[in-house]
């Protein structure tokens, strides 16, 4: 299924493609060209595969999560501990491969665009390990919210570049980042941190996360003697995170597989990030995918609590899994991601990203309805240190009203309980 | 042959560069934009440039982007500035190139785009973010049908096959981008330019158009010494932003395009 969809080069179906100025075309079909060569070299992949045991932490622990399985009613439920690695999140997978990458090429210069910071800091990460200089283009209003990061990047050696056009978010970002690689492209390579962009981005960065999928695999069999999970969920921002769990279970029909978007604070455009619900296929960032935009093909802002996922266009192998009902795709507003980290933090003593408590807040919709049997794959994107000034602000803002102050005072996993045994869905 | 087309040989003859100036459509708004326009085709305008503007212009400099930003603000959208287009167009001949992203394009529809062009009176368009190598929508066949020339761009970074690919898909002219970047105004042109335009020009049989950056009477000299045609674009946006609200300012921005194409009409091309 997957292979003939691939047919076109650069295409899932009808979406990816390289819709870019000329000045990036050529320099794209070098990227292309060497990244299918080095790819497949031995020695390319050993110097990855030691990176990532070595430096960045790999394998990650498939974790039994054994009181938040109870408290949801028994399903077992399993995290894919992402957020152990170094640096924080899944992203140091693709920040670590597109950096040595870059060596081969023989560009000593990386830039990167970044939502959370959690791509910037694994890029900025990679360049000090590789001794490449690296820019990193954020937001303004990002950086506000993901302050941790942004001091992290510039300790570690990198130039922050803070972007006030548009909506001041990882879209911006990545406009700014496509303009520093069109000027510079001769010296740079720039690090996309998603499966996002022109190709090779999308299938360069997947192939980078797979190794999620893969672990996971292996460690299923080993730790239930079953090498699949009954359900598998993920949060999408770009999608690369979900795709390098997905992709190990594609093939295997008895998994189900949910994507999580952003559903922000509500259904209009500007107030989410849900690009399955109210996108449209469009072209942006050179690639053609599911994109929010009006009617005259202006991109739409978007809103979420979570600044990896805040990005009004998804990767284009998604919009393809979604055409083709392979993946299942949702939405988790703001209030239930918040109320899933603190579920996190209170049953497992695991503070996760924002982004990640999309995923887990989803997982818990479902828990009620499938039996004890049945096993859960939640990936754990990233850890949620970065989050904390968040969550504080907007739990301050939400005790205001009556009825959260009732939900206030109980436990949170109290909440969730009552959420899921009253019957909610 | 195509107005466009009419515009080179014309020039051609008279052993000089066509002068091509920019400005994005709906700046500051669409009824100043209209007068704007006229302005240029007044100050000595061979062909026009109308951007269509785009709330992620990867491709655009700092001048530009803000353009974009007043234009989407007033309300400009790709049917307000067809229908400006049409408007003037009792007035003006000048060949009119509209210089789009794809987003808009597609949000409207690839035929329906290059039809309502024409009726309106537009020439060329040019899409910044849509290779030839993507046209697999037909969009460059909906031009066609349309009487309507699809204008494809060139880099310093294009490979000689990818010259190939871009003569072959257009008509009209082609246009070179003037160095690896974004447009914008800058001091001094890249050493190689004039010799990548000669290279380039030997290889294909359309125009050649050269843009980006270009912002000074010795820089249009310069490049006029190459090239077919001469694009200027931030240079003017720049014009409409410092100066917007004033009533003189197509009298001013005409005598800017006057002061900026004059060099192409003093010195004849060998
Ligand atoms: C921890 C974490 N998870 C998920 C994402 C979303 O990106 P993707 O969908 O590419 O995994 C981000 C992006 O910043 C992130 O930092």
């Amino acid at each position: 299924m997957r292979k003939k969809s691939d047919q076109r080069a650069g295409y899932f179906g009808p979406y990816g493609g390289r819709f870019v100025p000329e000045t990036l075309m050529a320099p794209l079909g070098e990227l292309a060209r060497t990244y299918d060569q080095v790819s497949r070299q031995r020695k390319f992949q050993r110097r990855l595969k030691d990176l990532l045991r070595d430096y960045a932490g790999r394998p990650t622990p498939l974790y039994f999560a054994d009181r938040l399985s109870s408290t949801l009613g028994g399903v077992r439920i399993f995290l894919k501990r992402e957020d152990l690695l170094h640096t924080g999140a899944h992203k140091i997978n693709n920040a670590i491969g597109q950096a040595l990458l870059a060596e081969h090429m023989g560009k000593g210069r990386i830039i990167a665009e970044t939502g959370a910071g959690q791509h910037g800091v694994a890029t900025a990460t990679a360049a000090a390990l590789l001794g490449q200089s690296c820019t990193v283009y954020m937001g303004e209003e990002d950086m506000r919210r993901q302050r941790l990061n942004v001091d992290r990047m510039r300790l570690l050696g990198a130039e922050v570049v803070q972007v006030d056009a548009g909506s001041r978010t990882l879209k911006d970002a990545i406009n700014e980042a496509l303009r520093d690689w069109v000027t510079n492209v001769r010296t740079t390579h720039y690090v996309l941190g998603s499966v996002l962009g022109p190709d090779p981005y999308p299938r360069m960065v997947r192939d980078f996360q797979r190794v999620i999928g893969q672990e996971t695999r292996r460690q299923l069999r080993k730790q239930t003697g079953q090498d699949w999970p009954h359900l598998a969920v993920a949060c999408v921002g770009g999608g690369s995170n979900s795709i390098g769990l997905f992709s190990a279970f594609l093939e295997e029909p008895r998994t189900r597989l949910i994507g999580v978007e952003a559903g922000g604070i509500g259904e209009e455009l500007g107030e989410h990030a849900a690009r399955f619900r109210g996108g449209r296929t469009g072209v942006l960032h050179g690639t053609r995918t599911m994109v929010l935009q009006d009617r005259h093909g202006q991109i739409a802002t978007t809103h979420s609590v979570s600044a990896g996922l805040d990005y009004p266009a998804i990767g284009p192998e998604h919009a393809l899994l979604h055409e083709q009902g392979r993946v299942e795709y949702t939405a988790v507003t703001d209030a239930e991601a918040v109320e899933a980290f603190h579920l996190l933090a209170a049953t497992e003593g695991i503070l996760p990203a924002l982004e990640s408590a999309h995923a887990i807040a989803e997982a818990v919709k479902h828990a009620c309805h499938l039996s004890s049997k049945k096993v859960v794959v939640i990936n754990l994107s990233g850890r949620g240190d970065k989050d904390v000034e968040s969550v504080l602000e907007y739990d301050a803002n939400k005790s205001g009203s009556k009825r959260d102050e009732a939900k206030a005072s109980r436990h949170p996993a109290e909440t969730w309980k009552n959420v899921v045994w009253g019957g909610d869905r | 042959m195509s107005a466009i087309g009419a515009v080179f040989s014309h020039c051609r003859e008279a052993k000089r560069a066509a002068f091509i100036p920019y400005l994005t459509g709906g700046d500051p708004d669409l009824e100043t934009s209209a007068e704007l326009l006229e302005a240029l085709a007044a100050g000595g305008a061979d062909i026009i440039e109308v951007g269509v503007p785009f709330s992620d212009p990867i491709a655009d400099g700092p001048i530009n982007q803000r353009a974009a930003v007043r234009a989407l603000e007033a309300g400009a959208t790709l049917p307000g500035i067809l229908e400006m287009i049409a408007r003037i167009r009792a007035r003006v001949d000048t060949p009119m190139v509209l210089f789009s992203y794809f987003n808009p394009l597609l949000a409207h529809g690839l035929q329906t785009v290059a039809e309502q062009a024409a009726i309106s009176g537009v020439d060329g368009i040019l899409c910044v973010d849509l290779p030839p190598d993507e046209d697999d929508g037909g969009f460059r066949d909906f031009c066609r049908s349309a009487g309507v020339d699809s204008i494809y761009l060139l880099a310093p970074t294009s490979t000689p096959e990818r010259v190939k690919l871009v003569a072959a898909a257009s008509s009209g002219f082609v246009y070179y981008v003037s160095r690896t970047g974004v447009t914008g105004v800058q001091k001094d042109l890249s050493r190689e330019l004039q010799r990548e335009v000669k290279k380039i020009r030997r290889r294909i049989d359309l125009p050649l158009a050269v843009g980006f950056g270009i912002s000074s009477p010795e820089q249009v000299a310069a490049v006029g010494k190459v090239a077919d045609g001469v694009v200027v674009g931030s240079a003017l946006v720049r014009v409409v932003e410092e100066n917007r609200g004033r009533s003189d300012l197509p009298e001013l921005l005409a005598a800017e395009v006057e002061r900026l194409a004059a060099p192409l009409l003093r010195s004849r091309r060998r």
